[in-house]
């Protein structure tokens, strides 16, 4: 059993149906991918996953405990972190007060935190006094990955991290990526870069139309001649 | 004084006793509404109409409860039995407040309502908060201040000072100017400072976010409308014990406060703040009847013989509307750059 499941996770927007049957899992110290065509219901996992939307049937189990009848709230406190595709920072709040609201469900002191995510991305420390909204698109999706980290958890879940970003910027990303992992983290990622985010990952996972259409480790996916071929450009 | 001769001092003095001192209790009052509406669209993303009766609610239950300690005679010399009465009516105005969100906002905030729909319920509850009111106390004015009624009269300063022109600072002045400041330092620090607060614009600059950061959505409106009581109860007070109580005059004190706030910037407190000064100042500033100041200020050979009053009183409404209306057309989005309200 992995550290997070998601079982036959059933899913629409009102009547419009998204997830069918989809299945991911993910285990601590480990990257996984989510990719696939536009609208195959990639982000609509991670929602479920968290509890932003209700899924019609399936179950979500963080470390073999099912979870799935809690508020996002508790799941966040039992763990999981997200770090939204747009909108992730507080944008008129400073780059320590987003931090310190990242921390906002903790009781004891987040200092230590606070320091650490500045020793991970030490360009934040230089800007903690600045607004949000002040900062390049780089160095924001770095205040979103440091708030996410404030409550310590077990688990990230990435929504499109490099969506709109420079080449340069995203082999960064990415790299911030791996140190999460490498740290112990189990990390979730979906991904609109499928080559180089299944160049990384652990293991993967092609969706079409709400269906696990393959599944393998990253090398696999990339060495799938039809993968290659439908989702990679060939 | 020699009719011709030019008296700058005595000009001046003229000027804080109708002028300045004036203004600036009045701006207070409005600061206080203004920031109460300036929360609430920050929070809970609607323009609330309800605002301008809320503070006849707050009000008519500090009325209340100083007929009642008066009655009993619980009342301490020389301060106003209104002061002491308005944190239980805050306490009443808070849970006036929470049931009138527990009732109808948050039905909308759950179906995610557009903006629009929730401004049309806040007139809503404008017009039953002002019935009961209405209903509670009569439509007639009236005055509910005792205790000493000047820091310093006109004669006191007169005497004190000599001069011809006497300035007179009223309890209610005081009071309003004094515990206004304190209370905005109160609401910045709050806001800046505190755990909560910061969770507050936090969860004003990005719900989806504050809600993944573990912040509670109906603790953060509660708090807010716990604030609002607050600010709303004693603005209402102060403006009554300055100037008097009528539902009506409360209710038209909508147009000045949405004024101040548009001015400001709207959803910025500062912008809120600064808004109401300068509103409460255009409005005293233009109906004020000049003659007076410049027969002091001028020589025999130039003093008018009209009144010198640009807009009569009557037209003082007139006056933040016109604001509103130039704010709107020429920078929309404030003094202190606030958000132009777009239905989301």
């Amino acid at each position: 059993m992995a550290y997070l499941e998601g079982k036959n996770l059933v899913a629409s927007y009102g009547v419009v149906p998204i997830l069918h049957e989809c299945s991911v899992e993910v285990e601590k110290g480990e990257l996984a991918v989510i990719v696939g065509p536009n609208g195959a219901g990639k982000s609509t996992v991670m929602r479920v996953l968290l509890g932003m939307l209700e899924a019609t049937s399936g179950s979500v189990m963080l470390d073999g405990k099912d979870i799935s009848m809690l508020s996002t709230q508790d799941r966040i406190s039992h763990g999981l972190a997200f770090v939204p595709q747009t909108k992730n920072v507080f944008p008129s709040m400073t780059v320590e007060e987003n931090l310190q609201m990242g921390g906002f469900i903790r009781q004891d002191d987040i200092n230590q935190t606070i320091e650490e995510v500045y020793a991970l991305f030490p360009i934040l420390y230089d800007k903690r006094k600045q607004l949000a909204e002040q900062l390049s698109g780089g160095q924001r999706q770095q205040v979103a990955f440091g708030r996410a980290m404030m409550t310590k958890p077990s688990i990230m879940l990435l929504d499109e991290p490099t969506a709109g970003v420079s080449p340069i910027v995203m082999d960064e990303i990415f790299s911030n990526i791996l140190d999460v992992r490498n740290a112990g983290m189990a990390v979730l990622m979906v991904e609109q870069n499928a080559q180089q985010a299944l160049n990384i990952a652990d293991k993967g996972y092609v969706l079409v139309s709400g269906r696990n259409e393959h599944t393998g480790t990253g090398k696999e996916l990339i060495n799938n001649p039809e993968v290659r071929k439908k989702f990679l450009g060939g | 004084m020699t009719s011709d001769s030019i008296d700058i001092i005595n000009a001046f003095a003229l000027l804080t006793n109708f002028v300045i001192l004036p203004a600036l209790s009045y701006g207070s009052q409005l600061a206080l509404g203004a920031l109460a509406v300036t929360l609430v669209y920050s929070v809970l993303r609607f323009s609330n109409f309800a605002q301008g009766d809320s503070m006849a609610f707050g009000t008519m239950i500090v009325i209340l409860l100083t007929g009642f300690m008066i009655g009993r005679g619980w009342t301490i010399s020389g301060i106003p039995t209104a002061l002491l009465v308005i944190p239980i009516a805050i306490v009443f105005t808070s849970m006036y407040l929470l049931t009138m969100d527990r009732l109808i906002y948050r039905h909308y905030r759950k179906i995610k309502a557009k903006s629009i729909t929730i401004v049309m319920s806040s007139i809503g509850v404008m017009f039953v908060t002002g019935g009961i009111v209405r209903f509670v106390l009569g439509a007639t004015a009236q005055k509910f201040e005792d205790g000493e009624r000047f820091i310093f009269s006109v004669r006191e300063f007169k005497a004190y000072t000599g001069l011809e022109q006497g300035i007179a600072f009223k309890t209610s002045q005081f009071l309003t100017i004094t515990i206004a400041f304190l209370l905005v330092a109160f609401v910045f620090y709050f806001l800046q400072k505190t755990k909560t607060g910061k969770a507050m614009r936090a969860y004003s600059d990005n719900k989806e976010l504050a809600l993944l950061s573990g912040i509670d959505p109906d603790k953060m409106v509660q708090i807010t409308w716990l604030l609002v009581a607050a600010l709303t109860t004693i603005a209402g007070a102060l403006y009554g014990l300055d100037k008097g109580f009528a539902p009506q005059q409360y209710h038209l004190l909508l147009l000045p406060i949405f004024a101040s706030v548009i001015v400001g910037g709207i959803g910025s407190p500062i912008g809120a703040i600064a808004g109401a000064f300068l509103v409460a100042f255009s409005e005293i500033l233009l109906t004020y009847a000049y003659k007076k100041f410049l027969i002091y200020l001028l020589p025999l050979s130039m003093h008018p013989s009209s009144l010198v009053q640009l807009i009569g009183t009557e037209y003082k409404y007139a006056i933040s509307f016109v604001i509103l209306v130039i704010v709107l057309l020429i920078k929309p989005t404030g003094l202190f750059k606030g958000k132009v309200i777009v239905d989301e």
